[in-house]
């Protein structure tokens, strides 16, 4: 149960996020989520969209460098501590987290999701669902 | 005061030096022939054999070694001794593929140790002198050079190696160094310390230094003659044919006069191998005629300038050269350190990049910098900015591995580096290293 995401190269040039998105608006994928690392030097550009295979293609054909992973989209309450409690659950299931970022649900309004990398999808999964979490599947999201 | 070390060779007349490399050449073409298997096969190629070589006048005729001759026979191949005979090696750079390894008797040290004193003695050097060394120790032949001139000179040595910059100013302002020996960036890099530090050179008791390894101008001269209140001399040389002192600036600071006793001067035309008339640029072309562990023979340096056999104001009948006025390869020479492209892209395909990249060369405050761009693949690529980062800092360690000198690498995007005519451009030099 996880979310396929993808991973785009972006040199850290001006400009250069501007032309990917245009180039993503230009293929007509949809971005539902995404969120950016930089360095000095480059960016990654993660990005949930609904039907990644056609995206991944797109973006491939478009001579991006693109990598695939799964994360997990995990439900979140719109109140204090929610975020400390999904966190303290991995790190007691000895989970390893990457990154995260969230987003807002389109289909049910005031519900926000946030989306873990984390090192062990199955452990985390498990781990969150004993505490009573709920994990978002990809097609939920759209 | 004449600032002579041996004006017995560098006033004699024409006659006397060509009569001395006359003797020398005949003699050196014999030993390499009868020692150095893979010479003699390159004169037998050609048809020449020793006896055809009676004057400098039949120079023309010996076959040219290249740094790729040199590769082919690493290490032993044009060693012209028995290893037991040979005290010492020096090296370039280069950890795979170019190194040049040359060997050296103890008068073969010797030589170069006098070709080395000369130069001091040109810039002023006296036993009443301390002599600051900062040229790198090592395999490197700056600094084991200079340091055993300076010991024939007889003045106090200070083998500081390069780096740790404060440190050196201490010792330099502590020990009354007089002249300081390094590479002309790292002269640069001293004097903007010293300001820095918010001293003068007034607070300093430099009068000279001795620069080379590496390109300089006119300007950067005289910036380093400003910052640090002294005379700069250039200095030449190159690990193949023994190390800096092949040829020296005297205090006409116009051309550096090649110490003919030991080595012989031609000009070619690089792409055709003929010897060019006097006054004319070409490549310049070594062949030492006194080294007893590796002599070579016809070294095409791949260095571009012109001679002068003017009669020079300073008093030396030695011919001079002018600073090199470029390259007839590909080679970069970066902070002193001998730079081929060729390494990088080697580097690049053993750590499974495309061999898409672009180097771009600068000089900052008077300091080389080197960036390399490489396009990245799919393979290198990850989501966490951790994977990406390891693997661009291990890219830089493989290459520093390589060059002996440290990069910043910099990933881009595929296909995103210039192509000319379907070309890729591989090097992007920024710096004005001529005049």
């Amino acid at each position: 149960m996880s979310v396929h995401q993808i991973s785009v190269f972006i040199e850290n040039k001006t400009g250069k996020l501007a032309e990917t998105t245009k180039y993503l608006a230009e293929k007509n994928i949809n971005l539902r989520a995404l969120s950016i690392a930089d360095t000095q030097d480059f960016g990654i550009l993660r990005i949930i969209c609904e039907n990644p295979a056609n995206a991944v293609q797109a973006l491939k054909d478009g001579g991006y460098v693109v990598a695939e992973n799964e994360v997990l989209a995990v439900e979140i309450k719109d109140e204090p501590g929610s975020l400390a409690q999904i966190l303290t659950v991995l790190a007691d299931a000895g989970i390893v987290v990457e990154y995260t970022y969230a987003f807002l649900s389109v289909k049910k309004a005031g519900d926000a999701y946030m989306i873990f990398r984390v090192d062990d999808n199955a452990a985390a999964e498990k781990a969150l669902k004993a505490a009573g979490i709920r994990i978002a599947e990809q097609d939920s999201l759209f | 005061m004449p600032n002579y070390y041996q004006p017995e060779i560098e006033c004699a007349s024409r006659e006397e030096i060509r009569a001395i490399q006359d003797e020398k050449l005949v003699k050196q073409v014999k030993h390499v022939y009868e020692n150095v298997k893979y010479y003699r096969d390159l004169m037998d190629e050609k048809g020449v054999k020793p006896e055809d070589i009676q004057s400098v006048d039949d120079l023309h005729k010996l076959p040219f070694l290249t740094k790729a001759d040199l590769r082919d026979a690493y290490p032993y191949g044009l060693l012209a001794c028995d290893l037991k005979d040979c005290v010492r090696i020096q090296s370039t750079s280069g950890t795979t593929g170019r190194r040049v390894v040359a060997f050296y008797t103890q008068k073969d040290v010797d030589l170069w140790e006098d070709c080395c004193a000369r130069a001091i003695v040109a810039a002023g050097g006296t036993n009443e002198d301390v002599c600051q060394v900062a040229y790198g120790y090592g395999l490197f032949t700056g600094g084991p050079g200079l340091n055993g001139g300076s010991h024939k000179v007889g003045c106090l040595t200070l083998p500081m190696s390069s780096g740790n910059t404060e440190r050196q100013i201490q010792f330099m302002r502590d020990l009354h160094a007089t002249i300081l020996c390094c590479t002309p960036s790292y002269a640069a890099y001293i004097g903007e310390t010293i300001k820095e530090m918010g001293l003068t050179p007034d607070d300093i008791d430099l009068k000279a230094g001795i620069f080379g390894a590496e390109p300089w101008t006119e300007e950067m001269r005289r910036d380093i003659e400003k910052s640090l209140g002294i005379k700069a001399y250039d200095i030449y040389g190159l690990t193949e044919t023994s190390g800096p002192g092949v040829s020296f600036e005297c205090c006409e600071q116009g051309g550096m006069h090649i110490n003919e006793d030991h080595f012989i001067a031609e000009i070619i035309d690089p792409d055709t191998g003929e010897v060019l008339p006097e006054g004319e640029k070409g490549e310049l072309v070594f062949t030492s005629i006194d080294k007893e562990a590796f002599p070579l023979l016809r070294y095409r340096t791949r260095d571009i300038c012109v001679l002068s056999h003017k009669k020079c104001s300073c008093g030396r009948t030695l011919v001079r050269m002018s600073k090199p006025m470029g390259r007839s390869d590909d080679m970069l020479i970066i902070r002193g350190v001998n730079v081929f492209p060729s390494q990088i892209e080697t580097v690049l395909l053993k750590e499974g990049y495309s061999p898409n990249y672009q180097i771009e060369v600068d000089r900052v405050n008077n300091t080389d910098t080197l960036d390399i761009n490489v396009e990245l693949s799919p393979e290198q690529f990850s989501d966490t900015v951790k994977d990406v980062a390891a693997k661009e800092k291990a890219l830089a360690a493989a290459i520093t591995q390589m060059l002996g000198i440290r990069p910043a690498v910099h990933l881009v995007a595929p296909k995103s580096i210039t192509r000319s005519e379907g070309k890729a451009v591989r090097v992007i030099d920024k710096r004005k290293l001529h005049d």
